[in-house]
């Protein structure tokens, strides 16, 4: 029944993934860019993989088209036509897709477990973790402790991306801008009487925000950690921003107090792993955190967990409050 | 007994749900402009989705799942039909028209 529908959502999956390289209108095809990302959440949850599900749903389905909706307003929602069809790129990936094809049948099958996959480490950390954790999400262990060096570089990319897209979208013409985003905002809350959007929108932001923290502070337990939770509390504000004008919401969140928060949840994680090495251990070694290993960990994962949570959310914040208030010209 | 007739309830409830979603699915790509596209796929979103889970939550009887389910449904209420409602506005703000029933004859029984 669970190859069924997992056979159905695979197919809508391509469908999908057609239907946003085949639409020429940019807004059609990012619409269905979301689409195809909350397909795949929906297989990632049927694989069992609820972490990575979750984090797909609220950054692939969620903010990523919200960002797109504000690049599509700078820009034009028109793809430039291009009527010369380049072969040799094409050529490249005929054979590239054959390739996999050829590859995809010397893959092991779903869930096997003679997989090289399950043969290597995997063993390892699901009959340590409760010894050394004792968290019962496996992923979050994995995550926040056995690997963390690999998650401190992904926080660091994250950071790296947040800057450098601030730095491209800050960049100010000569020219004189016609309107600046607050008056164009101001001017767009003139015309919409959107009181039944902003009335249920407050009903829903602070739940999202609760979710958000619940997913934050009890992704040990149940699925979830700093990157969802940050991407959930960046779409919390994004909606604010949406409903009541992003002047509002670059005030509520301004871009001074983002960048600083973005900076010191990245330094948090590595700071922790700075202390862990004072006190005798190695880098990102929580156990010399607490007397007790066990506690020692459960510390380390809880910080370093709201580093990321903080540099995920402050850095989608600032770049929806970078294109949404990039002034007209 | 009792057991038999929440079960059987909670089956057509189930069965009730899964029609809902289908005529939605039906109007969906039947119906002729946008608006009415709407009306529609907002059959699918509050009473399929509120048979099927209702339904659900008799299946599983007092457990937190039921709790889950009763929070999703609430969220629906609220979000789907105020999504609907952007939708629509936002398409007449933008500018496109209603498609309306003509009084002109000759255009009747034009195919949708």
């Amino acid at each position: 029944m669970i190859a069924l529908i997992g056979l159905v959502t695979l197919t809508l999956v391509a469908v999908a993934a057609i239907a946003t390289v085949m639409a020429t209108n940019l807004f059609v095809a990012s619409m269905w860019f979301g689409i195809f990302s909350l397909l795949m959440a929906s297989n990632f949850f049927i694989l069992d993989a609820a972490d990575v599900a979750l984090t797909e749903a609220a950054v692939g389905a969620g903010v990523s088209t919200v960002l797109f909706m504000g690049a599509l307003a700078l820009t034009g929602e028109k793809e430039a036509i291009r009527s010369r069809v380049s072969w040799f790129p094409m050529a490249v990936l005929g054979v590239l897709a054959l390739a996999l094809f050829v590859a995809t049948f010397q893959q092991p099958m779903l869930g096997d477990p003679m997989a090289p996959v399950h043969q290597h480490v995997a063993p390892w950390y699901l009959e340590q973790t409760p010894n050394l954790i004792n968290i019962p999400n496996v992923v979050t262990a994995i995550l926040a402790s056995f690997r963390g060096y690999d998650t401190l570089g992904e926080v660091i990319v994250i950071f790296t991306a947040g800057i450098g897209v601030l730095s491209v979208l800050s960049f100010k013409p000569k020219r004189r801008q016609t309107i600046s985003s607050e008056a164009l905002a101001a001017k767009v809350r003139g015309v919409q009487h959107h009181s039944i959007l902003r009335v249920v929108g407050k009903l829903v932001i602070p739940l999202l925000m609760l979710f958000a923290l619940v997913v934050q502070f009890h992704g040990k337990y149940t699925p979830g950690g700093g990157f969802s939770a940050g991407a959930l509390f960046a779409a919390a504000v994004m909606l604010y921003g949406i409903l009541e004008g992003a002047d509002r919401s670059a005030k509520a969140m301004p871009e001074k107090v983002m960048l600083r928060l973005a900076a010191f949840g990245a330094t948090l994680y590595t700071s922790v792993g700075l202390v862990c090495m004072l006190l005798g251990g190695a880098f990102l070694d929580y156990n010399v955190l607490w007397p007790d290993p066990v506690v020692g960990q459960y510390f380390g994962i809880l910080l370093v967990e709201f580093g990321v949570g903080l540099t995920v959310t402050t850095v989608l914040v600032m770049i929806f409050n970078a294109f949404a208030n990039r002034p007209t010209y | 007994m009792m057991e038999m007739i929440v079960d059987g309830l909670s089956w057509l409830l189930l069965a009730g749900g899964g029609f809902f979603v289908l005529v939605g699915g039906v109007g969906v790509i039947r119906m002729p402009d946008l608006y009415t596209r709407i009306h529609a796929a907002s059959v699918t979103e509050t009473l399929g989705t509120m048979l099927i889970l209702i339904g659900l939550m008799l299946h599983s009887g007092w457990e937190l799942a039921t709790f889950k389910l009763l929070a999703i449904l609430v969220f629906l209420l609220f979000t789907g039909p105020v999504s609907s409602y952007a939708l629509g506005n936002t398409a007449l703000l933008g500018g496109l028209k209603p498609e309306l029933g003509s009084q002109d004859p000759s255009k009747e029984g034009r195919d949708l």
